[in-house]
């Protein structure tokens, strides 16, 4: 375990592995409690046309993933906000066309290849360089300080979000604010798990957590524990057996949510006679209340 | 109807009372449209200090789009609105406004206990600062006053209909607000729950705070309405005074009187001011 830690590139591959762990659950959080889980793989998507820009203009692919799945994920935001019948289907033709231009463009470029895409499309946490190591700790700190620094905020608007514009919350601000934090941390992750993966280390963790959960704020907290635990584990997985980091790391994340459903679905059976216990008195006083007093009104 | 009500005025004696004595909702003439259909056709409606006043109608009478219009959720696209005074869109103290949304049947993707929700409540008077001991209290406070205290740490998806509703109030409540409005807070919820809301109701009333809400049928609330507005495909159709609401009240079919024998609702009929026996 020690001789692992001796290696500047492990080093770094677990520190990306450790804030992608926290980030990644911590802002997939809202989208899970919004159902719209699947965002974050839209916006994994269009982040693909923003790598291939950065190697079609010989530009740092991160930010310019982070510039482009940005004003992609603003793009849906705004589709949220208008779109009547047809959002689904402008939402697909983002994420098609999201592909397809990073596809294509990265034919166009020079110095990038189809197995430069796959790095992106599958992670690649072990090439983690000291300038990539910056961005991804910035970024991180970035996506972690408005999860959990307008946490309340965030869940007021993602739990009722009329009743949050009426309570005077600027609910356009922060939908945005929340669709970029969703953009940095998929940047973020893609060099973890890469961008086909990304929304499984967002969504996930979360799914998990909840099986044994009552209330959000416990359901953050085991969310993100969950998420270091599988990026930790995975990314160490990958040292010692020769095999792709995202991928264990997934494959860990669906491990670790089918354990926690078993032993969570005795604790949730119990909890399910208790309420159907109360539930029966509760109604059972209704019953009698409505013999009692409701009669007149009824006649 | 216009401005001119029978309640309360806007005399000292409320605890909410700022010196200010604009109404908390004046509507003049409202016009309003959803999917280019129109749905409001001009709405004249007030609720002043202290009043409770009740929208009836049919489905689809443009009840709900009238409250929703009242909080700057559904634009109008003619007349005007005032809220304690304050046009609407100059209007920011939004805390003195605690809505109680129709209780949705879609749960949230994430659990919430009953306390993060009734908590969201306090974010109309923190909105970015941290919640502190004060907001813990009045959370506190407000569960108790739905009579939820003890399922402060349960899951708002295990609740029944009734306490669900209960919760949502509670959300409301929360920020102390000066004017209630409510969306069919009677409905799907079981009697013992509309006893609770109606004592809920009447305590708020008693302190001065003014209630505007949308119901389908009086109930055990009708001693408690100062004014029914009945709405019908967009406009007012009549206004209701107290003496006739509660022949609605206990007659919503026009079927013989017979003496009330629950000990709420008489209490709730002498708060009200009218008589037992009703007059159809």
């Amino acid at each position: 375990m020690t001789e692992m830690l001796e290696f500047a590139f492990m080093q770094r591959a677990l520190l990306a592995a450790l804030l992608v762990g926290i980030a990644a659950p911590a802002v997939g959080i809202y989208l899970v409690q919004r159902r719209q889980a699947i965002m974050g793989d839209g916006i994994g998507h269009v982040a693909l046309t923003g790598v291939a820009l950065g190697f079609l203009l010989s530009t740092n692919p991160v930010w310019m993933a982070v510039l482009v799945s940005s004003v992609g994920a603003i793009a849906m935001e705004l589709i949220r906000w208008y779109g009547k019948a047809r959002g689904d289907i402008a939402l697909a033709m983002l994420f098609y066309g999201g592909m397809a231009g990073g596809v294509m463009l990265i034919n166009l470029s020079n110095n990038g290849s189809n197995a430069n895409l796959t790095t992106y499309l599958f992670g690649s946490i072990t090439t983690v360089s000291s300038s990539d190591i910056v961005a991804i700790v910035g970024l991180s700190v970035f996506a972690l300080a408005v999860s959990l620094g307008l946490r309340r905020q965030l869940f007021a608007v993602c739990q009722d979000e009329e009743f949050a514009r009426v309570t005077g919350l600027p609910v356009r601000l922060l939908n945005l604010l929340l669709a970029v934090t969703a953009a940095v941390t998929v940047t973020v992750a893609m060099r973890v798990v890469g961008l086909l993966l990304v929304s499984a280390l967002m969504v996930i963790p979360v799914a998990a957590a909840q099986q044994a959960t009552r209330g959000f704020a416990a359901t953050l907290g085991l969310s993100v524990l969950f998420g270091v635990a599988v990026t930790l584990s995975g990314t160490a997985t990958s040292y010692y057996v020769d095999v792709p980091p995202g991928a264990s790391i997934v494959i860990l994340a669906i491990a670790l949510f089918i354990v926690v459903t078993a032993l969570a679905a005795p604790l949730a059976r119990r909890r399910a006679r208790a309420v159907a216990a109360q539930g029966e008195d509760g109604t059972l006083g209704a019953d009698e209340g409505r013999e009692r007093e409701g009669r007149p009104t009824r006649v | 109807m216009g401005a001119q009500t029978d309640g309360p005025g806007p005399d000292g004696g409320l605890p909410h009372g700022d010196g200010t004595a604009a109404a908390p909702v004046t509507l003049r003439g409202a016009t309003a449209a959803l999917g280019g259909r129109p749905v409001l056709r001009g709405i004249d409606l007030t609720v002043e200090r202290g009043e409770t006043v009740a929208l009836l109608g049919a489905n689809g009478s443009g009840k709900s789009t009238t409250i929703r219009a009242v909080l700057g959720q559904v634009p109008l696209t003619g007349g005007s609105l005032e809220l304690f005074g304050t046009p609407l869109a100059r209007f920011r103290d939004w805390r003195r406004i605690g809505y109680v949304p129709q209780r949705s049947t879609a749960a949230a993707g994430v659990p919430a206990t009953v306390r993060e929700v009734v908590s969201a409540g306090r974010l109309a008077r923190r909105r970015f600062r941290p919640l502190g001991s004060a907001d813990k209290t009045a959370v506190r406070e407000a569960l108790e006053l739905v009579g939820m205290a003890d399922r402060a740490r349960d899951p708002v998806e295990a609740l029944s209909g009734g306490q669900h509703q209960r919760v949502l109030i509670a959300r409301a409540l929360a920020a102390a607000p000066e004017l209630l409005i409510m969306d069919e807070p009677l409905a799907g919820v079981d009697v013992a729950s509309q006893e609770v809301l109606a004592q809920t109701l009447r305590d708020q009333v008693a302190q001065g705070t003014s209630v505007l809400l949308v119901l389908h049928e009086l109930g055990p609330l009708a001693p408690l309405i100062d004014r029914a507005v009945v709405l019908r495909d967009g406009l007012v159709e009549r206004v209701e005074n107290p003496d006739r609401l509660h022949d609605l009240a206990c007659h919503p079919h026009g079927s013989v009187p017979v003496e009330h024998t629950g000990p709420t609702i008489e209490q709730g009929l002498s708060v009200g001011g009218t008589e037992t026996k009703a007059r159809i």
